[in-house]
């Protein structure tokens, strides 16, 4: 922590007759606090600024005709600052901010949801007096009032001390929700039409206005937990349950690679509440919402309990026992072994899963043909991997913070990586970040970290990355840092080119991808040219580091780079597979989802371990249910490269894909030692650092840029951050939070469709279309966005294509050619 | 000898009992009355339209001190409504299997929902049938009280119950007070006609066995 250990003036003051030796600047509340005082607040938060709007932190300063907030006041030499300990002004002043505030605030406790957690209750009972002088009716709203699907507003309850309209603006950048009105009437809201005199029923219900704006932000559930009292609550947790019978478990976030640490609140069995985790180093103490509520796929009724198998007779999966199962999938996968196992293992798994795959690729099926990326990608990704990221810590979020200039590539750091973004919305806001997007167009999220854009078309970001001026100043400044998304894959010489211009440049390259566990996998060594450490297989050496470690003979691991996903699925669908062994992946997620689904039919063996029922499970040969992440302990990488470890929240029979894996492997007459958590971490805790050389940046070209004729753009595409993922099923209202779908389109091609905002847009391919509202959008010439995963427009599955693709674009609806294009397919 | 004299002295003491008040009760015949503010099994007590008191707080479970308690709110809507107000508990449950009858649930009780009865019957053949649910414990439906789910009968909002029930007492007659008592003091245990007492799952009579001659 730099900012700790840099030289600063320090002043000395007393506080209740102690001396203390303060920084410059700070403020008293906080020195107090370190000396373990404890000042009633509830406006101050310490990662907000300073609004002293509670006036519940009066202090007594000597020398001050009147108390003082301090949570305002900074210290200085020489002050002699008395709290309601030692001064009975303080005190009185306390108890008289506290029958204020409680003046209006309704006796509601036992239905509240903040009940048994709330300061305000707390702080009463320490600082308020025992009655309050106020026998006036209470002022009341209308109650609860909806602010966002999954936010709920008690105006009633609200003491005004903005913390979350703070929170929106300050931290996450969007400004939904503000004071309005004024005096008694002073109350948080967001933008309703008939708050204005406009339409809307008056009610106070947002939404029903034609202009209302709910409280559109992907970071709305902080504001509910860091206020202060239950004015802001969720509607997934309404009225569950009560802080004392929840059993809180501190855990880390499985959703992104951002790595959050997290706090999840259970009972009787059931996940009930998540909030975000203290860790300064990672997600100070937001979260995102995705992360927050996206948990309920846990509980959804297709969960897998016992294993299947897929009967003889009848062609059916029925559920059998663990040792038919286990024996059935040990003789398959013996007998497919000659043919060749492919292993696509995802990018959900912990580090100790992921590691138990690669080890039983290699060990029990003797191939490298594993690869955790289930998305579109390159050989050229695997090289750059290898090069770039595999053990590369590199860059932090402190780093991002302090950073003077980032470069964004292929990725959008708000749908994609949302705690990063808020790292560098705080470096953009507080210090001195300039973020620089090679994108398509301005999203949202980079409008709020002031990015400059350099306007790129899908596929054209190599050549941009090579050649373009504006990306090579920014990167010129010591410091300076190139993040890549994994979209970055697709753009053929795109990550060559990262590699070089940070290698060119100076600046620090950070890879980031999408999933909680595709950072992980690379260091396990679930990718066809990489075992555990980042070891190149076709480096003897490497190999030899690892049959040492593994206690096999050196020719056990084999030397030559496996298949990719893209190969396996190919292979597969050919007929050359003698078997797949599949974790959690979608086939939706892969770059042709109808080839993988017809992969999985063609293998002759499918061994699936999944959570739910999916695609892939409904054409597996033998099923085996494994824990979600609540169900289990283990570790994820973040794109740091940071160990986010964490034990388990509910201790269920829920087996571990490893202990799944070694009890497979047991049956084939091998010894794979990925039984438990602990003994993993041992074994990779023991491996000694690679000696083997790094391999050296791949050098792929730019491709040409794809020529479109009339009627046809060039498709730009990411992923919301609340889409149709397998992870965020069965939860309707976080899905209500969703942002809409559209079809994004620039000028030059609504001018040339004739389509105004709202108006349908259909974009096809010969596979199918997709049609969905435009939205006019300053785009690169001749490029058109699709959200990949939103409803109505899951991309890979209807177009069969991913961002870079020539498609056809039409005005409404499809016609009747693209029509039937869609039935035959 | 004195053998002898000592076996009369020791018959003359059965022989005098046989005078004394009989203390042995007929029950289960004719159970005991106990002491008005005996404290046994919880009621869940209704408002005078029959919607229910508990609005699912959880403080009575906090409060308990034996664990026995279970609730989970559950949000009232317009279209389905068990409680005034936003709130309601969706499970209730106490387990007599854990209760102390220690009555600390009761003063915790915002609402006044949760009282105690003198039904002391509560003996059960399994640990499952301890588990008392709302069917078991929310009190019998008074005439003028209808069957929740309904919409608010008696005012506006959840203030018009509150306040009201300062000036009406008898919102919670038929949990404390024997519903057909007509003045409403009468103890449930000893009504006139037990016969006539609301058959419970604690309570199973049985018939013909009235027991007016032994009172």
């Amino acid at each position: 922590m730099t900012d700790v250990a840099k030289k600063t003036d320090t002043v000395t003051l007393t506080i209740d007759g102690i001396e203390v030796v303060a920084e410059k600047g700070e403020l008293v509340i906080r020195v107090a606090e370190r000396m373990g005082i404890a000042i009633p607040r509830f406006c101050d938060h310490p990662l907000l600024a300073p609004a002293g709007a509670c006036r519940q932190c009066l202090v007594d300063i000597e020398g001050q005709r009147k108390p003082v907030a301090s949570c305002t006041q900074t210290v200085a030499e020489g002050m002699v600052v008395k709290t309601q300990l030692t001064s009975p002004v303080a005190a009185k002043a306390q108890g008289g901010v506290m029958e204020l505030l409680l003046a209006n605030h309704p006796l509601d406790c036992p239905t509240c949801d903040k009940g048994g957690e709330c300061p305000l209750q707390n702080q009463a009972m320490t600082n308020g007096r025992s009655d309050s002088r106020f026998k006036e009716h209470k002022r009341e709203y209308e109650k609860p009032i909806h602010i966002s699907s999954q936010v709920l507003l008690d105006r009633e309850r609200c003491i005004l001390c903005q913390r979350c309209t703070r929170f929106s603006e300050e931290i996450a950048g969007d400004k939904f929700i503000d004071l309005m009105d004024r005096s008694s009437g002073e109350q948080i809201n967001v933008y309703r039409d008939d708050f204005f005199g406009g339409t809307g029923t008056g009610d106070g219900q947002a939404g029903e206005g034609e202009g209302d704006i709910p409280f559109n932000s992907y970071f709305s559930g902080n504001t509910i937990q860091i206020c202060p009292v239950g004015a802001l609550t969720g509607e997934q947790y309404r009225f569950r349950a009560r802080p004392f019978d929840l059993v809180s478990t501190p855990t880390a976030c499985e959703h992104c690679a951002a790595g959050c640490s997290m706090r999840a609140d259970h009972r009787r069995g059931k996940v009930l509440r998540r909030l975000a985790g203290d860790d300064p180093a990672v997600n100070e103490e937001w979260n995102c919402d995705k992360g927050r509520w996206g948990f309920q796929y846990q509980v959804a009724n297709d969960r897998i309990t016992a294993p299947l198998l897929r009967d003889a007779k009848t062609g059916e999966l029925r559920e059998v026992s663990w040792s038919e199962a286990l024996l059935a999938a040990a003789e398959g996968l013996k007998a497919a072994k000659g043919a060749g196992v492919g292993v696509l293992t995802g990018g959900r798994l912990t580090v100790e899963d992921a590691y138990a795959y690669a080890k039983f690729a290699r060990v029990a099926l003797g191939t490298n043909d594993i690869d955790f990326r289930s998305r579109p990608l390159s050989a050229e990704e695997a090289d750059f991997l290898a090069s770039s990221v595999a053990g590369v810590t590199d860059v932090t979020y402190e780093d991002v913070e302090n950073a003077p200039s980032a470069v964004i590539v292929g990725l959008e750091p708000e749908e994609e990586c949302p705690i990063l973004f808020l790292r560098l919305r705080k470096g953009h806001s507080r210090k001195k970040l300039q973020v620089t997007a090679v994108a398509p167009f301005l999203s949202r999220g980079f409008e709020k970290l002031g990015a400059a854009l350099v306007k790129a078309v899908p596929g054209d970001e190599a050549r941009l990355l090579a050649d373009d001026p504006a990306i090579a100043a920014a990167l010129a400044t010591p410091g300076a840092l190139l993040f890549v998304g994994e979209r970055l894959a697709t753009v053929p010489g795109g990550l060559s080119a990262a590699a070089a211009l940070a290698a060119r440049t100076g600046a620090r390259l950070a890879w980031v991808p999408r999933r909680a566990g595709d950072r992980g996998a690379i260091d396990a060594g679930c990718l066809p040219n990489l075992l555990p450490g980042g070891r190149p297989v076709t480096d003897p050496a490497a190999r030899a580091e690892i049959s040492l470690a593994w206690k096999v003979e050196t020719g056990a691991v084999p030397g030559t780079t496996g298949r990719d996903t893209d190969a396996i699925v190919a292979a597969a669908a050919a007929g050359q597979l003698g078997g797949l062994l599949v974790a959690g992946v979608d086939p939706g997620d892969l770059a042709d989802p109808r080839l993988a689904e017809q992969a999985l039919d063609q293998a002759g063996f499918v061994v699936s371990l999944e959570l739910r029922h999916s695609a892939v499970t409904r054409r597996a040969d033998v099923v085996f249910p494994v824990a979600p992440a609540a169900e289990k302990s283990g570790t994820y990488l973040d794109w740091e490269g940071r160990l986010r470890s964490f034990g388990t929240v509910l201790p269920t029979t829920a087996m571990t894909d490893g202990r799944v894996l070694e009890a497979v492997a047991a049956l084939m007459d091998v010894t794979l030692g990925t039984g438990d958590v602990m003994t993993i971490r041992r074994e990779l805790g023991a491996m000694p650092v690679s000696k083997a050389t790094r391999p050296s940046a791949p050098s792929v070209a730019p491709a040409t840029r794809s020529e479109t004729g009339a009627h046809e753009a060039v498709l730009a595409s990411w992923h919301h951050l609340i889409d149709q993922g397998s992870l965020l099923d069965g939860d309707a209202v976080l899905a209500g939070t969703a942002r809409p779908p559209v079809a994004r389109i620039g000028k030059d091609l609504a001018e040339a469709l004739g389509v105004v905002d709202g108006d349908a847009v259909t974009v096809g391919t010969d596979r199918g279309a997709i049609t969905l509202p435009a939205e006019v959008t300053d785009l690169a010439p001749r490029v058109v966005w699709l959200p990949t995963n939103s409803p109505g427009s899951t991309l890979r599955r209807s177009l069969g294509v991913t961002a870079g693709a020539v498609v056809r674009l039409s005005a409404g609806r499809p016609g009747p050619v693209l029509a039937s294009s869609e039935v035959s397919a | 000898m004195g053998t002898f004299t000592g076996s009369f002295k020791g018959f003359g003491v059965t022989f005098a009992h046989m005078f004394r008040k009989v203390i042995t009760t007929d029950y289960p015949f004719t159970p005991p009355t106990p002491a008005p503010r005996y404290h046994g099994r919880h009621i869940l007590n209704r408002h005078p339209d029959g919607l229910e008191k508990c609005i699912g707080c959880e403080l009575c479970a906090w409060a308990c001190p034996a664990d026995a308690i279970y609730v989970e709110g559950a949000n009232n809507t317009d279209e389905e409504r068990y409680s005034p107000g936003e709130r309601y508990a969706g499970i209730y449950q106490i387990n007599y299997a854990r209760c102390i009858f220690c009555g600390l649930c009761i003063e915790a009780c915002p609402t006044r929902s949760l009282t105690m009865s003198n039904e002391y019957e509560l003996a059960r053949d399994s640990r499952q049938d301890l588990i008392f649910t709302k069917k078991e414990l929310l009190a019998p439906l008074l005439p003028g009280m209808e069957q929740p789910p309904h919409p608010m009968r008696l005012g506006e909002t959840d203030k018009d119950y509150y306040i009201g029930a300062l000036t009406n007492p008898g919102t919670s007659v038929g949990a404390e007070r024997a519903p057909w008592s007509e003045t409403g003091t009468e103890d449930a245990a000893t009504a006139a006609d037990t016969d006539a007492r609301p058959e419970t799952a604690g309570t199973l009579r049985r018939p013909g066995q009235s027991t007016k001659e032994a009172v």
